[in-house]
């Protein structure tokens, strides 16, 4: 119990981990889309080359953009970026940290789509399989077919069921040779971005160290404090409501004091904490002329003095605190509502 | 194990955003779900495949995002700050439009979320315009008359066995209306997340200040619904506490009237007697849950009215006063 708050506080206390943690599951949720989606190939001379690449290319955009979209410092970023200077000074070098800490996470899904790609080999095989070389791997000089016939049965090597070109060119021997550039370009695009994210690990830190750790600890700290700016404008909240529903009983019952005089004073001995709790509603036409009341006629967000220093209306309603209003002010007042 | 459940809950509550965030990637789970449990089927006729295609495509999405609607809380907290009476609290068109692009947004991922599978699985667009192909791009279907071409278009998606020999060409049908299908998929998945990054990107730099007011004051309204919710429930169930004492304390004064010989006042503990109330054998028992069945208590729990014993079945007892069933206040008119 005591390991799951840790987890839950220590994902929940940096943005960055739990940062970390969408994106491992996007790399997952992109294999997994990728072997969920039924790759098919229109066979067709014009149509492939835009739909092979436009499944290479598409879709690690849109997770590209996914990734900025789930991460929640992105409109910190935007805000930090935006706001007027005030007392506090702007620092590009945190602006700078943040987006960068967040384009490398990021790049992480789409890097594994491509790669996943490249390495099935789909793909290459259905965008360039009108660029096989005939010459060399089939029948070049097989006659009657024009260009435009060539590019037509080329066009159909993915589609094996409705391939007729089997005299040009071996179906197998396009598909092993395309297959093979493919994963050759695909482990040649992972060792690439292996490297290139091994050197800015281990380069960075020998330049710019002491500027880095100050980046990154204020961009933490911008992340931080918006939360617990956040955490306490709702704490606010919560004892606001708490007390403007208080404040509102107590006046429902004046009201109902000060209308009917005839109401027999509270016995001392049932002055308990049960009757105190029942805020003195204590029938049901009472009750149901406050529920009402409740709806009819919300009260002002202006709490009186003794319970809170200045009162907090809406943007724009500035009503300066006022004293506990006299009985017969309340009385009229509750007669115009009903 | 109880307590981890527990924790979970409190952690997923604690912030009623991550609520509805939960609640529509839950929904969003479930239309993919449901989108691949849903054995499609379709007519294969000429009339009713774009109909069936179609509605496949389009009606479950809006009962998807009605079910969204339904599902936040928010909605609600909206319709009825719109709809209130101004009262003594001004209204802010502000709070309320928040609220309401926050529950769209919501609502409108798991419909979203279904249109896109359906579109890059691709079987409904191919039931819906298999049959407004142009036949003449196709070998086989060009030979053919213009009716049974309808009717061998409108077999492509239904894979029946006598399509054999039109192999090739419906294949090639399939494979093209697919492709552009998925094509679609992909292309609507793309615009709405440039729209959705746009929207995230862009929005600090509009207004920051009155975004913020707004959306602090949507949850001050949401906390103080639910904190006068939870002050009623704590008031009624005193009031309903109080109330049924005083049905008991009546009971027992009244029996103590009418029993001539008085249940003898043993040496038994103070406090059992107390819970026993006086009601001490099977008919009293009875006739407790006969009046309380019968004659309820009036909801008035002040001091006055609980002098006054309840029970209507003894016409021969004399009494200081009529039974009352309301309130002894003068009633208002508007109750």
């Amino acid at each position: 119990m005591d390991k799951f708050r840790m987890i839950f506080q220590f994902l929940q206390s940096n943005q960055e981990s739990f940062m970390n943690g969408i994106c491992g599951i996007m790399a997952l949720a992109s294999t997994q889309i990728y072997s969920a989606f039924d790759f098919n190939c229109p066979c067709l001379p014009r149509y492939n080359l835009a739909y092979g690449l436009g499944i290479l290319l598409v879709p690690p955009f849109i997770l590209f953009l996914l990734g900025f979209v789930l991460n929640n410092n992105i409109s910190m970023l935007a805000e930090e970026w935006r706001r007027p200077r005030g007392q506090r000074r702007k620092d590009p070098a945190v602006l700078r940290y943040m987006f960068c800490s967040m384009a490398q996470r990021a790049m992480i899904a789409p890097v594994v789509w491509v790669s996943v790609t490249l390495l099935d080999g789909k793909c290459i095989t259905c965008a360039f399989c009108t660029s096989v070389p005939v010459e060399t791997l089939g029948n070049a000089s097989h006659p009657g077919l024009s260009q435009g016939d060539i590019k037509r049965v080329l066009a159909r090597i993915p589609c094996k069921e409705i391939y007729d070109g089997q005299e040009l060119i071996a179906n197998e021997v396009a598909v092993r040779y395309l297959r093979c550039i493919s994963q050759a370009l695909g482990w040649c695009f992972v060792l690439l971005m292996t490297m290139l994210a091994f050197l800015v690990r281990s380069l960075r830190p020998c330049f710019t160290q002491a500027a880095f750790l100050k980046s990154r600890y204020w961009s933490h700290y911008i992340d931080i404090e918006r939360k617990l700016f956040d955490e306490t404008c709702t704490e606010h909240a919560r004892s606001f409501a708490k007390v403007c529903i208080q404040q509102f009983f107590e006046s429902m019952s004046t009201d109902l004091v000060a209308a009917h005089c005839h109401l027999p004073r509270k016995d001392p001995e049932d002055a308990g904490e049960a009757t105190e709790k029942l805020l003195g509603i204590t029938d049901w036409d009472t009750m149901n002329t406050a529920l009402k009341s409740w709806h009819r006629c919300k009260p002002a967000l202006n709490l009186h003095p003794p319970a809170l220093p200045t009162g907090n209306g809406w943007a724009g309603e500035g009503q300066p605190p006022v004293h506990p209003p006299v009985p017969q002010k309340e009385m009229a007042a509750y007669y115009s509502w009903v | 194990m109880m307590d981890r459940f527990r924790m979970i809950f409190q952690y997923f509550q604690s912030n009623s955003e991550s609520v509805m965030n939960g609640i529509c990637g839950l929904l969003t789970l479930a239309s993919i779900k449901m989108y691949t449990c849903i054995e499609f089927s379709c007519p294969c006729l000429p009339q009713y495949n774009m109909a069936y295609g179609l509605g496949i495509m389009f009606v479950p999405p809006i009962a998807l995002f009605l079910c969204g609607l339904i599902l936040n809380r928010q909605s609600l907290v909206m319709l009825e700050e719109w709809s209130r009476p101004q009262g003594r609290r001004k209204k802010d068109l502000a709070v309320i439009r928040y609220l309401c692009s926050s529950i769209m947004q919501r609502a409108m991922v798991a419909p979203a979320a279904w249109i896109i599978v359906t579109l890059l699985d691709g079987k409904c667009l191919i039931c819906a315009f298999s049959g407004s192909m142009d036949p003449e791009n196709f070998v086989d279907f060009a030979s053919a008359s213009p009716v049974q071409v309808q009717q061998l278009l409108a077999k492509v998606p239904c894979k029946d066995e006598e399509l054999m020999r039109n192999n090739t060409s419906h294949k090639a049908v399939s494979s093209y209306l697919r492709c552009w299908s998925q094509a679609l998929g992909w292309s609507i998945l793309l615009i709405l997340i440039i729209a959705a990054f746009l929207a995230r990107w862009l929005r600090p730099c509009f207004n920051q200040a009155a975004l913020m007011q707004a959306r602090h004051w949507s949850n001050y309204i949401d906390i103080e619904q639910k904190i006068f919710e939870e002050t009623c429930c704590e008031h009624s169930r005193l009031f309903a506490h109080k109330c049924i004492l005083h049905f008991f304390e009546s009971m027992r004064q009244e029996i103590k009237l009418h029993s001539f010989s008085l249940p003898r006042q043993g040496k038994g503990t103070e406090g059992e007697e107390d819970l026993l109330r006086g009601i001490t054998d099977q008919d009293q028992v009875n006739k407790l849950l006969k009046t309380w069945y019968y004659e309820k208590p009036p909801l008035d729990v002040s001091k006055a009215t609980q002098r006054h014993p309840l029970g209507q079945e003894r016409s021969s007892l004399p009494r200081a006063d009529s039974p009352r069933t309301g309130s002894q206040f003068p009633q208002h008119s508007d109750v």
